[in-house]
């Protein structure tokens, strides 16, 4: 079976929130956040998803 | 030399040049490479010897040579496999893909215009041999004129309204106009977004439109030109940085949201204005006729 998509990081600032297989980055603010996302956006070729304010994934289209 | 020198060579001649003449390289940048001409030239030129030849055996009752033509048939369909073939291994490296509907389209029409040249060096020959030179001639530029016409497909101008409407963010979601196109997390991609972004919006004129520009093949056809002639504000390993075009479901609109490198709004909507509506994207619904079965 060919993966459409997939949840490849999650990054939050709450990490209580996520739980599950994928790669999970806690990180203390909003700026850090932002920028592991778009790190781990650029490094995974993925798209950087805003969920809500303290919770971004990284998903492969 | 024999009474039929002059029609073949006659034949042979228009069908060529029909040939040179349907094969324009225009923005679609295909064929712009010196080899795909020649194969499409040297194909040309057997076709319009296959078409010319034809009427020279059965005058002479050699009514078997005609089977030549099946062959020929065989030989064309060869040609759209190889420009299917051609085009898709290509298409994984473009930026904005074509997509396969309109390859296959692309091809189509590479097939279909052998045929139009065999047409036109069958009857050529057959009017300078049952008539004279002058009616060939004649004949020769109505089939000139007819190729063009059965060549030329509508413009998505035909069939939509294209009006440029303003892209914005709700929270991680962008939209253009109220059509919600995808959810963009980074603020510092947002920022990228709403600077090199254009949206447009494009109206169904009729019902049967709908499915038409619904068509995920015409929505790439779309993306490709626009990203092809203004050109496109993304790179590998950027998905984020990606044209899209996602459809209003309460009334069969299409946002279309392109990045162009070009931030020209008029000429964006002449190239969307300008865009064929691909033959398989056509679909026909309300030819379907409405029985009452009370």
């Amino acid at each position: 079976m060919k993966m459409e998509k997939a949840i490849l990081a999650a990054v939050t600032t709450e990490d209580d929130r996520v739980h599950g297989s994928a790669a999970v980055f806690k990180c203390d603010t909003k700026e850090e956040m932002e920028a592991v996302a778009a790190n781990l956006e650029a490094i995974l070729d993925g798209i950087a998803h805003a969920l809500s304010d303290q919770l971004y994934i990284i998903v492969k289209h | 030399m024999n009474e039929y020198t002059y029609p073949i060579i006659l034949g042979i001649l228009v069908g060529t040049a029909l040939r040179v003449f349907m094969l324009r390289t225009d923005y679609r940048q295909y064929p712009t490479y010196l080899h795909g001409k020649i194969i499409h030239l040297s194909l040309g030129f057997i076709a319009a010897a296959l078409g010319t030849i034809a009427i020279p055996s059965i005058m002479e009752k050699e009514f078997t040579a005609v089977t030549f033509l099946t062959l020929a048939a065989s030989q064309f369909r060869e040609v759209r496999n190889m420009e299917r073939n051609t085009l898709t291994e290509m298409d994984s490296y473009e930026l904005v893909p074509r997509g396969n509907t309109y390859i296959e389209g692309i091809a189509v029409a590479f097939e279909s215009r052998n045929y139009l040249v065999i047409f036109t060096s069958f009857v050529v020959t057959l009017c300078y041999l049952a008539l004279n030179v002058w009616v060939a001639l004649g004949a020769a530029v109505v089939c000139f004129l007819l190729s063009r016409v059965l060549m030329s497909g509508s413009k998505l101008s035909d069939i939509v309204t294209v009006e440029e409407k303003t892209i914005s963010f709700d929270g991680a979601g962008l939209y253009v106009d109220n059509i919600y196109i995808m959810n963009i997390g980074l603020p510092e991609r947002q920022e990228e977004i709403l600077k090199y972004g254009m949206g447009f919006v494009l109206t169904p004129k009729e019902f049967s439109v709908r499915s038409t520009i619904a068509n995920l093949g015409q929505r790439q056809a779309i993306l490709h030109d626009v990203s092809v002639t203004l050109g496109v504000f993304r790179d590998s390993g950027t998905p984020a940085l990606v044209p899209l075009i996602k459809r209003d479901l309460n009334d069969g609109r299409i946002g279309v949201f392109i990045l162009p490198q070009e931030k020209d709004s008029k000429r964006a909507k002449e190239i969307i204005e300008h865009v064929p509506v691909l033959e398989n994207a056509i679909q026909m619904p309300s030819r379907k006729g409405r029985r009452n079965h009370s």
